[in-house]
């Protein structure tokens, strides 16, 4: 890929992810955010987090199924930005919807699972955006980096489980999620599992070969 | 055999339907404008069809509170019939067609009947009462009810000896609720048609209102048009919405909600900061309108009228 073309895939990655803030912000600025704002941008923020990180776990199945090389470089942006929704929906539930009523929010989050998960889910989210840099992966090593990282799997996990927790009878946009982390995981155990079968056969074409079992049975 | 028998009525006695609705459009608007003239407590401007409906403000039994916003009470919704969505009550409450409407009222009652919406509504004095609304999800609103007590009409009917719990049905006609047409896989979010249910004294006492209008106007369709009920002391889904049938029952009804999830919504659903939902608290509450949380009142703050209702009982078990 071309440096220009990389350039403007990455610019129209930026756009898509600041369109809801903007979308936000005009609706805010418009009196239009409906008879419960706190409630809607909470929602609206917490959409646009499982959207966006569920993206960015799209990227290897991209490369998996259809051997494009190119989404790669748009993982480390849209995991950062995935971060930055977490954080918004995070600070407007602290601030604007508890208004730091840090004993309440302790509460819910011990008492209620589907706070505890979306917790677990920022939490585990913040070592994966500390560690983004290159400088970062060049200091823990590729294998530890990799390692860590596979923490976005819990995050994602744990984040579809939030939603599908907190949401009531009927509402259906949960399950649609949860649809496409399991597909999305699908294809790399499919994947992992075909790798692991392939370096098995190689080793056993590698090695001497072994006794005839039937040698061993007494009744032949 | 065939036995022919002469029709009771030649074809040509029989009314046309349409001269009849618009009769009763005719009777419905005299009455209205006999009864209406623009009265106290009516918040908002009117919407263009809603219908006015003038009642004296009852100050014994309502707030003081400022009403919600007449925009944010007709536009976030509860309303499972049109979907799931605060939204959806607001933007498809159209397809449902409040006239010509009847509710039935039937069971272990002395005098059955079936009553026409337009001679229910003026079978008692209708009175205002502005109560404070408290749904489940832990947010509140407070709204300028327009009804009368649904025990004057229980009491008209003669509720019978065996009568120990009333059942409310709300219509069912996909044609008109379109969420009740089952989606993919034939899923639906409840079981319909929606029923809900209140033990007879429950159904009797003073702040329970068969209600057929808000802010000085007839319900909106995404209100519960053209009759619902509205019981403030318990969490909003109680108060079942565009109701068909009324019945005097001896067994405790199955609520929708309680089939749909009976860990969750139980069926006395007393509002009661003291027993969380499973999912989460309900110390507090959004005022719509408000910025900060405030604490939830025990019965959501009718406790001095109804907690002897439900005096010995443990309200964490009947929740």
């Amino acid at each position: 890929m071309t440096r220009p073309a990389r350039i403007a895939l990455k610019a129209a990655v930026w756009l898509v992810c600041l369109a809801p803030l903007a979308w936000l912000g005009y609706r805010a600025w418009t009196d239009d955010l409906g008879a419960n704002p706190i409630s809607f941008i909470t929602n609206t923020l917490g959409d646009w987090t499982l959207r966006i990180l569920l993206a960015s776990l799209a990227m290897t199945p991209l490369r998996i199924v259809f051997g494009l090389s190119w989404p790669i470089t748009l993982r480390r942006l849209l995991g950062l930005f995935a971060f930055t929704y977490v954080c918004l929906h995070f600070a407007v539930w602290s601030v604007l919807d508890f208004f730091f009523d840090w004993p309440r929010m302790w509460a819910d989050i011990v008492k209620r699972p589907y706070i505890t998960l979306g917790m677990l889910a920022l939490l585990s989210l913040i070592p994966l955006a500390a560690t983004s840099t290159t400088g970062m992966i060049r200091r823990l090593g590729a294998r530890n980096w990799t390692r860590l990282h596979r923490l976005a799997y819990v995050a994602a996990v744990c984040a579809v489980l939030h939603y599908l927790w907190l949401a009531k009878v009927g509402v259906k946009d949960p399950y649609w999620y949860a649809a496409a982390l399991v597909l999305l995981l699908g294809i790399r155990g499919w994947d992992w599992s075909r790798r692991a079968l392939r370096r098995r056969r190689a080793r056993a074409e590698a090695a001497p070969p072994r006794a005839c079992p039937q040698a061993e049975n007494p009744l032949s | 055999m065939l036995i022919r028998r002469a029709p009771r009525f030649a074809a040509s006695e029989i009314t046309d339907p349409k001269l009849y609705l618009s009769r009763r459009e005719l009777i419905a608007g005299a009455a209205a404008a006999l009864v209406l003239s623009p009265g106290p407590g009516m918040a908002a401007a009117p919407a263009p069809t809603l219908q006015s409906l003038a009642a004296a403000r009852n100050h014994a039994v309502s707030s003081s509170e400022a009403p919600t916003k007449f925009e944010a009470a007709t536009t976030y919704n509860n309303f499972y019939e049109f979907g799931v969505n605060k939204d959806d009550p607001s933007r498809l409450g159209h397809t449902l067609r409040p006239r010509p409407w009847t509710v039935q009222i039937d069971g272990f009652v002395g005098k059955p009947k079936t009553f026409d919406i337009d001679e229910l509504i003026r079978l008692f004095p209708l009175e205002e009462r502005v109560y404070s609304l408290r749904c489940v999800e832990a947010w509140s609103m407070i709204i300028p009810w327009i009804g009368f007590p649904l025990a004057s009409l229980l009491k008209r009917v003669e509720p019978t000896g065996q009568a120990k719990f009333v059942e409310f049905t709300t219509l069912l006609d996909p044609n008109q609720f379109p969420a009740q047409k089952p989606g993919f896989f034939g899923y639906s979010s409840l079981d319909w048609p929606y029923v809900e249910g209140l033990r007879l004294d429950e159904a009797m006492h003073p702040l329970t209102l068969l209600t057929v209008g808000m802010y000085g106007k007839v319900l909106p369709n995404q209100n519960g048009a053209p009759v619902r009920v509205v019981i403030p002391w318990k969490y909003g889904f109680k108060s079942a919405k565009s109701i068909v049938r009324i019945r005097l029952v001896s067994e405790q009804p199955k609520t929708a909600w309680e089939k749909a999830a009976p860990q969750e919504y139980g069926f006395y659903s007393n509002v009661n900061p003291a027993v969380s939902h499973p999912r989460w608290s309900q110390a507090d509450e959004r005022r719509i309108g408000e910025f900060r949380r405030r604490p939830t009142l025990p019965f959501n703050g009718y406790a001095d009228q109804v907690a002897s209702l439900y005096a010995g009982m443990d309200l964490k078990k009947y929740y």
